[in-house]
């Protein structure tokens, strides 16, 4: 007798925890060749309310600890995505339609951009703060600090390395992140909060939504409780720009690539993005 | 038991009444509550239910660390709970610790809003009765408009119901002023102590009986604090105290009350239960402190359509 189906109806990552949509709503996820992979939840506006509230919980904690602490615990993250090397790679095969062979190039690339990322976490403060110059007796200090609850539209197309490439620029200064998927291809996304979620990445600091970005990014662009917005994975140009002037009404920072090369090495840029620079006097001798 | 002057006739003693009191039915009070609960309350319902609450708001701080400038602040907030919007109702009455109502009175000025006080060895009450009628009678002289005492739960769990009747009545009577008005006296109870809701029954109609304005849930001191069945139980209690003695009481749930669709909850059981007539600030109350920050938020959702955070509201 063969065996049946499991046939999965995957759910959001809000808090640490994995809820089904308030609406109740889920869709269809089907491979590049049309067939059915599994069902996703559908995210709505009060999901993307609800993943905030618990971003903004965790921000807190997770920016209070050490950066090299954060560094340790992205590093372990990177392991258990390489621990699940085989489920993540077959995520991609039928999310973006490669051969097992690439789509495993792809894992290795994701692995290995988000050990870059961690690597940075005790970092940055020396490359992107500075010890000012002064005419007296006293220092002038400038440090990097999180800017609080980013909003990151995940790239439609590449499912994993874009993916990975949006989240860990904007967690390991000390934010927290509330991710919406690619909305074709959320799969890789699904499979990571399950990585997440067996991590030390305390709950809340990554909050995953598998959504239609023109549902809830306009709610979520426009949440004064936000104080980021990366449009990465927003195609459509007049939605962009309707999100960025939402974005402008309590001035959060934005940013708006056009197309990136994933494969390409990154920059400081994404985290710099996300960061505010806090300067403070302090006196000599004290 | 003595009667009190206002409330009983020549047919029937304290005792008589309680004792005339049915059990209650637990699990039917709690399906109840939970029903009242699924009721979706949207757009303008909510609107006006988010205003309402707002008017209903204690404003409390009861900390051993309130300073003047805390109950200035505080007194500032009841007065514009929303400076950016003056259409934002006040609350009804802030509420501190006795040594601080004069502060309280001075900062609110001549506005319309009360000055609640906590009294009576709050939030134990273990103290002699003189000592409880000095901190009433101090808090009544220093300019509170209504005073929540606490009831002596030792002694009511013990069965002395006589001492617990006596002192509401000793208290009550430490509210009159000399001009012949008497601050309101809000009776709280504390639930989360009594065990059963029979107690809390038999103490709801032991309050009103020795002459309650009020009867309140909780200190906010001790867990369970406010609860929707308690509340649901309490409103049945003074609804049916009106229809037997023509005398209504208010009812002030306290504590562990944090959001807008809580508030709407109680608001909905309120209509339902006790009816349209205690739909207001003299009647009903929340006795809270952060409820007042998310009702802020919501009120700002509403007018504006975008998600408001606590960058936009005061830090309490």
């Amino acid at each position: 007798m063969s065996r049946l189906d499991v046939r999965k109806t995957y759910k959001l990552y809000i808090g640490g925890s994995f809820p089904r949509s308030e609406s109740g709503h889920t869709y269809e996820v089907l491979d590049t060749e049309g067939r059915f992979l599994a069902n996703a939840a559908k995210a709505s506006r009060k999901d993307g309310r609800d993943a905030v509230g618990a971003a903004r919980k965790a921000f807190g904690g997770w920016s209070a600890r050490t950066p090299y602490n954060r560094g340790q615990i992205l590093y372990r993250v990177a392991e258990m995505i390489e621990g699940r090397h085989d489920q993540f790679t077959s995520d991609v095969v039928s999310a973006e339609g490669l051969s097992t062979q690439q789509a495993s190039k792809v894992v290795d690339a994701a692995v290995d951009r988000w050990v870059w990322y961690a690597g940075w976490a005790d970092k940055l403060a020396q490359v992107t703060g500075n010890a000012n110059q002064v005419a007296g007796p006293y220092f002038n200090l400038s440090s990097p600090e999180p800017t609080g609850v980013v909003v990151a539209v995940a790239p439609q197309d590449d499912s994993l390395l874009g993916l990975v490439s949006v989240l860990a620029p904007v967690i390991v200064s000390g934010n927290t992140a509330v991710v919406v998927t690619s909305y074709a291809r959320p799969l890789p996304a699904v499979t990571l909060s399950e990585v997440l979620a067996t991590s030390d990445v305390p709950g809340g600091v990554v909050n995953i939504l598998t959504a239609d970005a023109a549902d809830v990014a306009p709610w979520l662009a426009g949440h004064l409780d936000v104080n980021g917005l990366d449009l990465t994975g927003v195609d459509d140009a007049s939605l962009a720009t309707d999100l960025e002037a939402e974005a402008a009404v309590n001035l959060k920072r934005v940013v708006r690539p056009s197309r990136p090369d994933w494969a390409a090495e990154p920059s400081l840029s994404r985290m710099t993005a996300f960061l505010e620079t806090k300067t403070v006097w302090h006196p000599v001798g004290v | 038991m003595t009667t009190t002057p206002t409330d009983l006739g020549n047919a029937a003693d304290v005792r008589t009444v309680l004792g005339d009191l049915s059990g209650v039915d637990q699990v039917g009070l709690e399906a109840r509550a939970a029903a009242l609960a699924t009721r979706s309350i949207k757009k303008d319902a909510k609107r006006t239910a988010i205003d309402l609450a707002i008017s209903m708001v204690d404003l409390t701080t009861l900390e051993g660390s309130d300073t003047p400038g805390k109950v200035r602040s505080l007194a500032a907030k009841a007065l514009r709970p929303d400076p950016s919007d003056p259409t934002c109702p006040r609350v009804a009455a802030v509420c501190v610790y006795p040594d601080l109502v004069g502060t309280a009175r001075e900062a609110l000025g001549d506005a319309p809003v009360g000055v609640a006080s906590v009294a009576t060895a709050f939030p134990s009450g273990r103290a002699p009765l003189e000592v409880k009628v000095i901190d009433t009678e101090y808090a009544v002289a220093a300019g509170a408009s209504e005073i929540d005492m606490v009831i002596d739960r030792g002694a009511f769990l013990a069965g002395d119901l006589q001492k617990v009747y006596e002192e509401i009545v000793a208290v009550r009577a430490a509210c009159e002023r000399p001009d012949g008005t008497h601050a309101h006296l809000k009776v709280i109870l504390e639930t989360g102590e009594l065990a059963t809701y029979d107690n809390v029954r038999k103490a709801s109609w032991l309050a009103m009986l020795a002459g309650a304005d009020f009867i309140k849930t909780s200190t906010g001191k001790v867990s369970p604090a406010a609860t929707l069945p308690v509340t649901l139980l309490m409103l049945e209690a003074v609804r049916d105290y009106r229809d037997a003695f023509g005398r209504q009481v208010g009812v002030k749930p306290a504590g562990g009350i944090r959001t807008t669709k809580d508030a709407i909850k109680y608001l909905v059981t309120v209509n339902e239960t006790a009816g349209i007539d205690w739909m207001t600030p003299t009647w009903f109350r929340f006795g809270a402190s952060s409820l007042l920050n998310d009702l802020l938020m919501q009120r700002q959702k509403l007018k504006t359509g975008r998600y408001s955070g606590p960058d936009y509201v005061t830090i309490d």
